[in-house]
């Protein structure tokens, strides 16, 4: 097991660059490395769901999650992002810190589901999704249902929503798609002005990190109907 | 010490790439590789990791993918003692993740539509009147 210590983690994630210029429409805010390192450090130490794991981070960004798990010694770290310019800081990240366990695919990952072959290849899905609630309403579970169709049966995603969305994620997420779901820890955003419509200089913003994952009567039907795919 | 360039596409997500999100196309897989530069990097051997991901690859991908990317000793088969067979998978290790393409084009076989990989980012953006 990793036996980097949280704050050595945190220390490492500080100097990864962020968005210089944030596009309001992809609700782009970065992961700081508090919340990552300890979202993170979480997945590693209580579910043992980082080392040698097969991971996608969604909506990667400027790669604050993929970067950290990549840290914690990750098997192997895909990250998905639709803009260009954030995989571009993402890019000079990873060669910055010289990782090379994480990959970069660009695309739509609300489009994504169309493309089937990512379905249940990724042990652990890591991701800091737009939260919906500006223009984009719905995106979140958006990220999230595609989230869930990527994990194996026995893997689990994390990720990160506002509290005051909570109960309706709990909702869909249990009721509809009868999966179950955890609020693993509350995290404090503060998030610092970056968009012309926040009149503030900061915002105290409220996140879950939630863990949703295929219920055990769920995994072992599965099991019976998924073929093996090397002989197709 | 030289810069070198880190980021690269390897045949492990190519694994997963499809174009069958185009409209018209019903497979668009696996997809064709035009690689201009492909780049051969070290990478530490995890024999447990590789083991577990080779059920959820599709092998006959893999070689086609590895061919196009000029590679010869490419098993053609996954041999029933993957999980323990070294010499398998210190191959698939190499196929699967030390060998890249850092520019080119991914080839949707069926429509030819072209998908730029630049700098080792593939781009699958589509247009709106693509899908």
């Amino acid at each position: 097991m990793a036996c980097m210590k949280l704050q050595k983690l945190q220390g490492y994630l500080e100097d990864v660059d962020i968005f210089e210029n944030p596009k309001i429409l992809l609700e782009q805010y970065h992961t700081s490395p508090e919340i990552a390192a300890q979202m993170i450090y979480l997945i590693a130490f209580n579910d043992d769901n980082i080392q040698d794991k097969c991971i996608a981070d969604l909506g990667c960004g400027c790669g604050m999650l993929g970067i950290a798990a990549c840290m914690m010694e990750c098997g192997q770290c895909v990250g998905f992002d639709i803009d260009e310019d954030a995989l571009a800081i993402c890019r000079y990240n990873l060669e910055e810190k010289e990782i090379e366990n994480m990959e970069l695919v660009q695309c739509d990952v609300t489009k994504m589901e169309l493309g089937t072959k990512w379905n249940e290849k990724f042990d652990t899905v890591i991701m800091n999704p737009p939260f919906g609630t500006k223009k984009n309403a719905g995106l979140d579970l958006l990220f999230l249902r595609q989230a869930i169709a990527m994990t194996t049966s026995t893997g689990a995603v994390y990720s990160l929503h506002k509290t005051s969305t909570r109960k309706h994620i709990e909702k869909v997420v249990r009721d509809s798609w009868e999966l179950d779901i955890t609020v693993v820890a509350e995290l404090h955003f503060e998030l610092p002005k970056k968009y012309m419509c926040h009149k503030k200089a900061s915002v105290d913003i409220y996140v879950d990190l939630i863990k949703v994952t295929k219920p055990e009567k769920k995994r072992s039907k599965e099991k019976v109907t998924k073929k093996h795919l090397m002989s197709s | 010490m030289f810069f070198t360039k880190l980021l690269k596409m390897n045949l492990f997500t190519h694994n997963m790439l499809t174009s069958n999100i185009i409209k018209g196309v019903t497979k668009g897989y696996p997809l064709g590789i035009e690689a201009t530069e492909v780049k051969t990097s070290e990478r530490e051997f995890n024999p447990d990791f590789i083991g577990r991901m080779i059920p959820r690859l599709e092998w006959p991908a893999v070689v086609e993918g590895a061919k196009m990317l000029g590679q010869d000793a490419v098993p053609e088969e996954v041999p029933s003692d993957y999980e323990t067979n070294e010499e398998f998978l210190k191959q698939a290790h190499r196929l699967l993740l030390e060998v890249t393409v850092q520019e080119g084009n991914l080839i949707c076989p069926e429509s030819g539509r072209k998908f730029p990989i630049t700098n080792g980012i593939a781009n699958m953006l589509l247009k709106e009147d693509e899908t």
